[in-house]
């Protein structure tokens, strides 16, 4: 029940929008997250988008795992 | 970047595993996993296969619908069951057995039941139907007890006078708290990834700092949970307690202010019975007395039938981390998702549910 998708914020007017994923659209709530702005990608949860997805965290995150996986390899040679 | 498929990538996730392998050496760890959800993800993606046997997950109490006790899913039965009343609700209660049968069968026995994908539509339901009274049953950890507050909202902006909810919502740290006294060993706590959206990765400092349990806030992709794990396994290792937020990407330390903002509003914290777990302080969501006019169970008093608990059913050791599914005479057996003996079954994240599926 706590599912939510990352979706792309395509639409807003004023506490509703429309998000899309994978040509899949949807109208959303816009009254938890009331500063989104189209062309954000959002976490979708129960109709409502929940959060904002930030981009750069995401890209920090892979970075980092990659450099583990990498240093991890040299290790073991 | 879908920020989907990057975090299932193989190597990464090979890497992680022997980043755990080398932090746990040879000590025994267990780790509960709250969510539902993440029960979920680690099933789906056989991620306990290539795990350390000596690193134990244990399910926690982490599925909305699993934790709803008997008593709550006999009221929501006899809200379909009484005149005039369309009871609307997710999906996932539809099938959930109450004392002596389920939503579904009681529609099919003439209740009325509509399934809604989001509380919004509970409300429309209520402007398309102005003869009836629609009472949406509000089950939801804090993800989705916005949600319900921000529908009350609408119908109070909106003048609509016929719809009601019934407040089932919870919270998830009370009972993290309630199960540090209890008889399973938890080493470490993988918190909830979208529950932590909202109240921030900074709700679980008394655990961390007080009872001394390490707390990572977990993404739900597969590295997402391996990386948790292999922070929380460090932490083990190093003798440190603290809380750390793996899921960066979306959960901040005060969480979404303007969802709690919505939710304390609306909400007021109440005593509320988990299955299995029985009452714990402070643990529900009750409405406000300013909203007392949208408050099912002040305006529109229903009597459920007696509740009787189904004895075979180890579904509540199951929510506390004290049995896994499999250890269930009735697992696979007399129960399994078509026909549900227990709350644990009917959800897909109810730990029975997915220890069937992905089996």
């Amino acid at each position: 029940m706590c599912l939510a998708i990352p979706m792309k914020l395509i639409e807003a007017d004023g506490p509703f929008g429309k998000v899309e994923i994978e040509g899949v659209k949807r109208k959303v709530s816009l009254q938890l997250l009331p500063d989104a702005e189209v062309g954000d990608y959002v976490l979708v949860h129960a109709g409502f988008a929940i959060e904002r997805i930030n981009e750069e965290e995401a890209k920090k995150t892979l970075q980092l795992l990659t450099e583990l996986a990498l240093a991890q390899e040299a290790e073991e040679q | 970047m879908k920020f989907v498929e990057e975090f299932r990538d193989k190597e990464l996730a090979a890497g992680l595993v022997r980043r755990i392998e080398e932090a746990l050496g040879d000590r025994r760890v267990s780790l509960m996993e709250v969510c539902g959800t993440h029960t979920m993800s680690i099933q789906r993606y056989g991620l306990k296969s290539l795990l350390p046997k000596n690193l134990r997950l244990l399910s926690g109490p982490g599925c909305p619908v699993c934790v709803t006790p008997n008593e709550q899913v006999d009221l929501a039965i006899a809200y379909a069951m009484t005149e005039g009343v369309i009871l609307a609700t997710f999906g996932d209660m539809a099938k959930v057995p109450g004392s002596s049968t389920t939503l579904l069968k009681a529609k099919a026995a003439g209740g009325r039941m509509q399934i809604v994908y989001s509380t919004m539509d509970a409300v429309k339901l209520a402007e398309s139907n102005p003869d009836k009274k629609i009472v949406f049953f509000g089950i939801g950890f804090e993800p989705t007890a916005p949600t319900v507050a921000a529908s009350i909202l609408e119908a109070e902006r909106k003048g609509i006078s016929n719809y009601f909810v019934v407040s089932a919502a919870k919270v998830v740290p009370p009972p993290m708290e309630a199960l540090l006294q209890g008889e399973v060993q938890i080493d470490g706590f993988i918190c909830p990834g979208h529950v932590s959206v909202v109240i921030g990765s900074g709700a679980y400092r008394k655990i961390a700092e007080v009872h001394r349990v390490p707390c990572v806030v977990a993404g739900f992709e597969p590295t997402d949970v391996l990386q948790a794990i292999e922070m929380l396994v460090r932490q083990v290792r190093d003798g440190r307690s603290e809380v750390e937020n793996q899921y960066t990407r979306v959960v901040h330390e005060e969480g979404n202010v303007a969802a709690r903002g919505i939710m304390d509003r609306v909400f007021e914290p109440r005593d509320a019975k988990w299955r299995g777990i029985g009452v714990i302080p402070g643990s529900g969501l009750g409405i406000r007395p300013g909203y007392a006019r949208f408050n099912a169970e002040v305006q529109l008093p229903v009597v459920p039938e007696k509740t009787v608990e189904n004895e075979r059913c180890i579904c509540g050791l199951v929510l506390k981390g004290v049995k896994e599914p499999t250890d269930c005479a009735l697992f696979g057996k007399e129960c399994a998702p078509e026909n549900p003996v227990g709350a644990c079954m009917v959800s897909g994240e109810g730990a029975c549910a997915a220890y069937y599926k992905y089996r």
